[in-house]
């Protein structure tokens, strides 16, 4: 079927209601209103209210609930509205999500995901556009996985819901209708914790994920950089071998993400290249990010998303190093 | 012409209950038909045990036998009172001082010194005690209680969920959000609020001017009692009606008790607090209030207080020797962070193995 990330996330959400009873989706406006991308859009009049339902508004009980479910025997399926308001859920998945399996010795163990949309480019009202990825990977214990295309969106999104681990799903708004992709009607599983090689290079190796992979591969087609990306999917648990084996292939590596760059995703990437790649490397290892401040409001996005100038220039910068 | 328009929307009210006094006497017309002279010796038993374990506890952890600890003392009747009124299958989520309703459930003593003595098996309670282990962070484990107790109803398994809160706890907003949806969703849970006067240094009266704790409730749509903490008969009457009507709703119960010591042994209340205050509150005290009630009922005697002492300083020191045999398995911390072992994790562990970096363990 030919379906954009939209249509492919509720299609899977849709394939697992069906296939497992435990599962239920909730959040604020998940029900009548299909969520505000529509992303759960007629999955309660095809499921009912028990298994698709609305919220009040509370980001904390959320996810809170999300674990009592998990420990009661369900398998939830939560949305957060928006990830700038999901912070409200962060002593919740950071104190007991991501820690509940350890400190029980998997006495207990949280089956669960919690949805989001993330990222800018869509010219939202403040607090509509973050990438927290970094935040939800940093304690461990969490699986963060953000798809850039609807195949893979799917597929995680299958495979994700078939694990007893708490999974954060984050949902590139700007990609959700962006474009369309011929998927399988039938449920199929996206390997978790496994970057894919979207194109293969000699010259460069491309680290990317979420909103940046798009704009990656256009700018790399357009100056026919003999580029190899890698697209993550998975942020948590992070696929080192793949980007490892590639940097020592190429000897140069740059990270492109839409989050700021300090602290994020590109310097765990950098230091695990400098620990293990770093005496096959021809050039010091590069990141393009946004700059080191919260997401500005939606008018000055274009002077903060890294954009194909800012990634075309970084190529050429790495390329003469 | 407009008129101006008010008319009463909404009255509240909670109700205050006791049926034991101070003094030891209770009417057997009020008394929950179930609670017989059998059960109340019962309850006397484990609100020992439990200040038993509380003082050795408190013993370890002075010698450097234990960490830092959360007692009870002062807090059995809250405690054994509620427990006793769950039934087989019912659910508790504790904060980090429910140790008498641990017991009551049948949890073992060795894991419970496990827990502190700074092990995570410590927190493996087995599914037959149908409790969740401490929850550390305040007020986040109620609404753990409201997913397990919408779990049990979508499940439809016919338990209740019991959680409990201090009445720092009641300050929370996790405590709101989890009254809130608890009452949209109609799920089956107790909120227990244990108010023991203090959150560390902090008063009651520092915490809310609402006049209870309970009345929070009434703003989620919850009905709501406020009983006294320390009278081990009313908590379980207030815990057994709020159980049996769980099928048609949330219900909030606030337990006036009084924490007689620290809050933990890293804080020392006389700095805060005056002797005058704990005092007045050792008048009241648990455990005394009903062995009167006992010995009146010619139920209990100073023979069978000896060897109810001498039988929990067995069961308490045999518990203990277990938990200090314990030898902890560094690898245990990484083979339990996901349901698979990421190969950047593995190298580790891996690391950490070959490097012997774990010769301390002992």
């Amino acid at each position: 079927m030919l379906t954009n990330m939209v249509g492919a996330i509720n299609n899977a959400l849709d394939l697992m209601l069906k296939a497992d009873d435990k599962i239920v989706v909730f959040g604020e406006d998940v029900g009548k209103d299909g969520g505000v991308f529509r992303v759960t859009d007629g999955l309660q009049a095809k499921y009912g209210e028990n298994r698709v339902f609305d919220s009040p508004l509370a980001e904390s009980a959320i996810a809170g609930m999300t674990i009592g479910m998990a420990i009661g025997g369900m398998h939830p399926v939560a949305e957060m509205q928006f990830a700038g308001f999901m912070y409200l859920s962060f002593a919740q998945l950071v104190n007991h999500a991501a820690r509940y399996r350890s400190r029980t010795r998997s006495n207990v163990k949280l089956p669960l995901m919690i949805r989001t949309p993330v990222s800018g480019g869509v010219k939202t009202l403040e607090h509509h556009s973050e990438s927290p990825e970094a935040f939800w990977s940093h304690p461990g214990g969490l699986v963060v996985v953000e798809p850039s295309n609807p195949y893979d969106a799917k597929g995680l999104m299958i495979k994700a819901l078939k694990m007893d681990d708490p999974v954060i799903f984050l949902e590139p708004t700007k990609l959700y209708r962006l474009f369309k992709q011929e998927v399988p009607a039938e449920p199929y599983e996206v390997e978790i914790g496994k970057a894919a090689v979207v194109q293969e290079g000699t010259q460069l190796t491309i680290v990317t994920y979420g909103t940046m992979v798009p704009l990656v591969k256009d700018v790399v087609a357009k100056k026919k950089t003999d580029a190899e990306i890698i697209d993550l999917r998975t942020i948590n648990p992070l696929d080192e071998a793949t980007i490892i084996g590639s940097a020592k292939k190429t000897g140069r590596v740059m990270i492109v993400h839409e989050a700021p760059l300090s602290f994020g995703v590109g310097a765990e990437i950098a230091a695990r290249v400098a620990e293990k790649a770093i005496f096959e490397l021809d050039a010091p290892v590069m990141r393009v990010a946004s700059p080191s401040f919260p997401y500005p409001f939606p008018s000055y996005e274009k002077f903060y998303l890294p954009n194909a100038t800012k990634v075309s220039q970084a190529i050429d910068k790495i390329l003469q190093e | 012409m407009g008129v101006l328009l008010i008319e009463k929307v909404f009255e509240g009210t909670v109700n205050y209950m006791r049926l034991l006094d101070e003094q030891g006497n209770a009417d057997a017309l009020f008394m929950p038909k179930d609670l017989d002279d059998k059960k109340a010796v019962e309850m006397y038993r484990w609100m020992s045990l439990t200040r038993a374990a509380d003082a050795k506890m408190l013993s370890l952890q002075r010698q450097g036998r234990a960490d830092t600890y959360a007692p009870s003392l002062g807090e059995e009747a809250t405690q054994v009172g509620s427990a006793m009124a769950m039934r087989k299958g019912d659910i508790f989520t504790p904060n980090f001082r429910q140790h008498g309703v641990y017991f009551v459930r049948g949890w073992d003593l060795v894991s419970w010194f496990l827990y502190w003595k700074g092990y995570e098996e410590g927190c493996i309670v087995p599914k037959e005690v149908g409790g969740m282990p401490y929850i550390v962070p305040v007020g986040t484990q109620m609404v753990h209680g409201m997913g397990i107790a919408f779990a049990q109803k979508y499940l439809n398994t016919g338990a209740a969920v019991v959680s409990y809160v201090g009445d720092g706890g009641t300050s929370e907003g996790d405590f709101y959000e989890a009254m809130n949806f608890a009452g949209v969703y109609k799920v089956p849970q107790v909120f227990i609020i244990e108010n023991n006067q203090w959150a560390i240094s902090v008063p009651r009266s520092r915490q809310s001017v609402a006049k209870t704790l309970a009345q929070k409730g009434i703003a989620a749509g919850l009905p709501c009692i406020q009983v006294d903490g320390n009278d081990v008969f009313a908590v379980y009457k207030a815990t057994q009606e709020a159980l049996n009507n769980a099928r048609s709703g949330p219900t909030v119960i606030e337990c006036l008790t009084y924490r007689m010591t620290m809050h933990t042994t890293a804080d020392d209340p006389a700095k805060y607090r005056s002797d005058d205050e704990v005092n007045a509150w050792k008048e009241k005290d648990p455990l005394d209030r009903l062995g009167k009630y006992l010995r009146k009922k010619g139920l209990w005697d100073d023979k069978k207080e000896q060897k109810l002492a001498s039988d929990n300083l067995e069961e308490i020191d045999g518990a203990v020797e277990k938990a200090e045999k314990f030898k902890p398995d560094p690898k245990s911390m990484f083979e339990n962070v996901y349901s698979f072992m990421p190969q950047t994790l593995k190298e580790e562990m891996d690391a950490a193995e070959a490097n012997d970096f774990w010769q301390e363990k002992e």
